[in-house]
């Protein structure tokens, strides 16, 4: 075991994830807003974003499912020690973590079910970037328009086709998290042609 | 502070009512089931609200108490007092300053704003439960958007009263796919649940269900093409501060019946009368 294992929590575990939340909520509930996120150092590839959001939402009750670019020795070991989240594979997991790539296919994932839409999986996305441009949405939480440097556009619109059910995504880059949830309609940056 | 964890609820709680509530919000209206804890005060009094405002609240957040619009009434200050010494937070009972306000039963007469998270106790979640008992079926209409049996109901009230009779608890079509109860707030305060730049979540302890409604999203009352949808007040100015536009609570004031009407709202009632805003009923 490495000392890195046991450190990199919040040193304040309940104000730590209250703060954690209050940001994860805000960006959850605002779609395209970009909120800051810190307190939490875990292992190399994570983010410290992706390491504060996951010690603010998982526990032993929230099987987690580790993509292959963040899957190796040191993340399981933080993530054990800090919360004790079984690992499981993507089509079981309450929450996912890895880069956009190494994430998909999405259609692996639990889109919960007609009569219990909140059985769903959340994806925490590492990306190189977060910027307030790119492709633009709107819907519940956003009062016009926002716009979000998302990976890509066409996934996002057929799983608010979805809705009610569907996936959640967190996106984390550095100390900084945005959301999308299942509601929002996301469309493609102006100019921009749609490769298919 | 003593020697209660931050917020009086453990961590573990916080954090699975900390994914009921994202998933709320994902689900705009769905109402998410979640393992509602004992909490120190009965089952009625606002339990729902209580854990949720202690997933949700900071050190740094001020706290606000309103019970059917009032700051003064026993259920507010107990809460409020129990934040206060669970929590460490700062209180006030004023509208604008708060960045937290748990209520039961009236929305703020003062716009809300965007830094701002409005929590609801809710009594009875799903809107369907007095026209259907089993939960098993109400899920199941929900899941299939079966919402014909809330119209039979509000037709029915047509067919007896002339009118849409139901005053509070009056259900909303939210983004129009689930209907919500928006607890028992008059109906007075619907047009306010929609487009709303704060956060709305609402928590149900006995029942078990967290929802929300997240800003500047649609919330519309169920009505008809020939019985739209109207919000409607006791036809007076309130008696202390003369508003014409705000919620009015009927007091009785003596044994021989004579009456007043004052605003639910105490905390817009006394702003207005210390601006020098002054009702018929004022001393």
């Amino acid at each position: 075991m490495q000392a890195n294992t046991l450190s990199g929590g919040f040193a304040d575990p309940a104000i730590g994830s209250a703060h954690a939340f209050r940001s994860v909520m805000e960006a959850m509930a605002r779609p395209g807003t970009i909120q800051n996120i810190d307190g939490a150092t875990p292992p190399a590839p994570l983010s410290p974003a992706t390491g504060a959001v996951l010690l603010t939402l998982c526990d032993t009750e929230t099987p987690v499912y580790l993509a292959s670019d963040v899957n190796c020795a040191a993340v399981k070991a933080w993530l054990s020690f800090h919360t004790g989240a079984p690992l499981v594979g993507p089509s079981h997991c309450m929450f996912a973590v890895g880069t956009w790539d190494a994430l998909a296919p999405l259609s692996t994932y639990p889109i919960g079910t007609s009569e219990y839409p909140d059985r769903s999986a959340t994806l925490i996305v590492e990306c190189p970037e977060l910027a307030a441009s790119g492709a633009t949405m709107t819907g519940p939480g956003i009062k016009e328009q926002a716009a979000l440097s998302l990976p890509e556009v066409e996934a996002f619109r057929s799983n608010r086709m979805l809705f009610p059910l569907g996936l959640d995504f967190i996106f984390t880059s550095g100390d900084r998290i945005a959301a999308l949830p299942r509601t929002t309609h996301v469309s493609a940056p102006m100019g921009a042609t749609k490769v298919s | 502070m003593n020697d209660y964890n931050f917020a009086y609820l453990d961590e573990q709680t916080k954090r699975m009512i900390r994914r009921a509530i994202l998933k709320g919000l994902a689900i705009p209206g769905y109402q998410v089931p979640f393992a509602s804890r004992e909490m120190p005060m009965p089952y009625g009094w606002g339990t729902g609200g209580v854990q949720v405002s202690a997933a949700v609240l900071t050190p740094e957040d001020t706290f606000k108490v309103i019970d059917q619009g009032a700051d003064d009434t026993t259920n507010a200050v107990s809460i409020r007092t129990f934040f206060q010494r669970t929590a460490g937070v700062a209180t006030t009972t004023a509208t604008r300053d708060a960045t937290v306000i748990q209520t039961r039963h009236r929305i703020p007469e003062e716009p809300l704003t965007e830094g701002q998270i409005l929590v609801y106790q809710v009594p009875i979640p799903e809107p369907l439960r007095f026209l259907e008992p089993r939960e098993s079926e109400t899920r199941k209409m929900h899941s299939l958007e079966e919402y014909g049996l809330m119209h039979v109901k509000l037709y029915e009230d047509i067919s007896r009263h002339g009118h849409i009779a139901t005053s509070y608890a009056y259900p909303v079509k939210v983004e129009g796919r689930y209907v919500m109860d928006p607890s028992p707030i008059p109906k007075f305060d619907n047009p306010k649940l929609g487009e709303m730049a704060a956060i709305q979540l609402f928590g149900a302890g006995r029942e078990q269900r967290i929802y929300a409604l997240p800003p500047y999203s649609q919330a519309v009352s169920l009505d008809f093409e020939d019985h739209p949808f109207e919000a409607s007040k006791a036809d007076h100015p309130c008696g202390m501060c003369g508003a014409v536009d705000s919620y009015l609570d009927e007091l009785i004031v003596d044994d021989a019946g004579r009456r007043m009407f004052v605003c639910s709202d105490t905390d817009y009632c006394e702003a207005r009368q210390a601006a020098g805003h002054k009702g018929k009923d004022a001393a």
